[in-house]
């Protein structure tokens, strides 16, 4: 077992327009990119944002190393609940999650 | 066969790039120079207030560079959403930067405007005949969200970005484009591939961040008949086949599609290959044409908000933040109830704790003790006047309120004289919505003039 961010090179997340957010986990290499492609559930990070796993776009690039989520964005950007208008610090989320 | 270079300056006017990596741009002798203007990355105030995010004397000093280098290079500079919005006003802003400009460098110039704002009554209107079209994860809207709008722009594609350049114009000023327009446009016009032409402005639009130098900002694209070449004008910044296919992951929640007006861009089978250690061959992109429909935004106020901040580094407090937070707010709201004209569903209070938090709010996975814990209490109100009101409400609260009844009175740390801060309004975006058009130019203004001492 292992923390995500120790395992992964960085995790980045930004706005995709105002009303999606999009996650990249860059892996760095071939090994990471197997190890936690296969380890890393869906549902584990879509309980993270507690929306159903089918809410989440998954897309497993093996060419870059990079799993990559799109989900629509937990509060819409700039509304009065919105925390995070460029939606980066939801990547630190999933910096803890173990593997 | 035709081949079309195109040079970025940098990511966004304003945020600055390297000197000598655009002086080397000019002298690679590029056609056209495109830079981006903004984006609805920093929120929706800019384009509800129609104003840039940067500062005036930036951009100023900024564009100032620019249409020298256009002078030098004699090719059209274009400027896609323009202050930042793409809002008329922020075009007019820009275009006043521009005048400015033209004197004080003796330039004679041609400028084209190209106008993106809409008329929220007209767009009512299109939407109550059906002819507005919702995309995924749009927020419900009526007709009369839509006409409360304060601005609402449509997002130019490569046809109206075309329509500017073929009027001979030395710079154009375009209101709301897509990212990618301003660079795809010429070389679509001169016939160069149409996968290329769009996968190449992506890859380019955000300068040299598809690099290992972002902070160099400028980057040369050569379009052809056959895809594009990227290379980075930074002295040390270089383009490898990982910097610029990952690029497509950039703000994009697929990486593989890229919707535009009139189409979409497919790179599920392009070919990335480095030619040398800086610049990287890319062929395969696909365009798919479709109808010609082009996507809005639009922003409005939904209420005022007054702010303040107070600094809590008392032990046992930070202990019990959230029952102390927790009859600040029933005190205030008591206040509120007995003291204001105004009903509890139709003003917020929410109190945000720093060092906790108010980063993630309910998502929150991590639980630390803090050294100290900042209270950012934010009150929402239909009017400014009503949000001061109620920020002062909270304010001898949030600066003495105690535990417990029975021990002395605590004072917390405020930052600020007065401690509350008018936000002015609130705006939200409420359009993530398409319209069909029959002539790409229907939704757009284009206006020319020719400027400078001629």
């Amino acid at each position: 077992m292992a923390e995500l961010r120790g395992l992964v090179e960085k995790i980045r997340s930004k706005n995709a327009g105002p009303f999606w957010l999009t996650i990249d986990i860059f892996c760095g290499n071939r090994d990471c990119f197997d190890r936690v492609s296969a380890a890393l559930e869906t549902g584990r990070v879509a309980s993270l944002f507690k929306v159903s796993p089918e809410t989440l776009k998954r897309f497993d690039i093996a060419d870059l190393n990079v799993i990559k989520f799109s989900l629509p964005r937990p509060s819409v950007q700039g509304t009065r609940a919105d925390r995070d208008m460029h939606g980066a610090a939801w990547a630190t989320l999933l910096e803890d999650l173990e593997i | 066969m035709a081949t079309v270079r195109v040079l970025i300056p940098t990511g966004a006017l304003g945020l600055g790039y390297d000197r000598q990596a655009l002086e080397r741009g000019v002298a690679s002798q590029p056609d056209i120079i495109a830079v981006d203007g903004g984006s609805t990355d920093s929120g929706p105030a800019y384009l509800g207030r129609g104003q840039s995010k940067y500062s005036r004397a930036t951009v100023k000093a900024e564009w100032r560079e620019l249409m020298i280098a256009r002078a030098k290079a004699q090719v059209p500079l274009v400027i896609g959403t323009a202050g930042t919005s793409g809002a008329d006003s922020a075009v007019d802003w820009m275009w006043d930067i521009t005048r400015e400009l033209a004197e004080e460098l003796g330039q004679t110039l041609r400028v084209a405007r190209l106008y993106s704002g809409q008329n929220p009554g007209k767009i009512a209107d299109a939407f109550g005949a059906g002819r507005i079209i919702s995309l995924p994860a749009a927020p419900a809207v009526d007709a009369g969200v839509i006409r409360s709008c304060t601005n609402i722009v449509a997002l130019a594609g490569a046809e109206q970005v075309q329509a500017a350049l073929a009027t001979g114009a030395d710079i154009v000023i375009a209101g709301r484009t897509t990212d990618t327009a301003i660079i795809a446009a010429l070389p679509l016009m001169c016939g160069c591939n149409a996968g290329g032409a769009w996968h190449g402005a992506k890859i380019g639009e955000c300068g040299a961040l598809a690099t290992t130098n972002p902070a160099s900002g400028t980057i040369l694209i050569t379009f052809d008949a056959t895809g594009f070449t990227v290379e980075p004008m930074g002295a040390t910044a270089r383009a490898t086949p990982y910097t610029v296919s990952a690029h497509m992951l950039y703000e994009n929640s697929d990486p593989y599609l890229l919707y535009e007006p009139g189409g979409v861009l497919d790179v599920t089978e392009a070919k990335y290959k480095a030619l040398d250690d800086r610049r990287v061959r890319v062929e395969g992109s696909v365009w798919r044409s479709g109808k010609h429909s082009v996507k809005l935004e639009g922003a409005r106020i939904a209420g005022y908000q007054t702010v303040s901040l107070t600094l809590v580094r008392d032990r046992r407090y930070i202990a019990g933040i959230r029952d102390w937070v927790a009859g600040i707010e029933a005190r205030a709201r008591a206040d509120i109830a007995q003291r204001m004209n105004i009903g509890p569903e139709d003003y917020g209070i929410e109190i945000r704790l720093i060092g906790l938090d108010a980063t993630l709010g309910g998502l929150e996975t991590r639980e630390v003790t803090p050294a100290e814990v900042g209270v950012l209490a934010i009150a929402t109100a239909p009017s400014e006047a009503e949000a001061t009101e109620i920020g002062k409400i909270l304010n001898p609260y949030l600066l003495h309120h105690a535990l417990t009844a029975d021990e002395p009175m605590p004072t917390f740390a405020f930052p600020f004289s007065p401690a509350e801060m008018s936000r002015g309004a609130l705006y939200e975006f409420v359009l993530h919505h398409i319209i069909e058009l029959d002539d790409p130019m229907a939704v757009f203004r284009l206006v020319t003039e020719d400027i400078g001492h001629g």
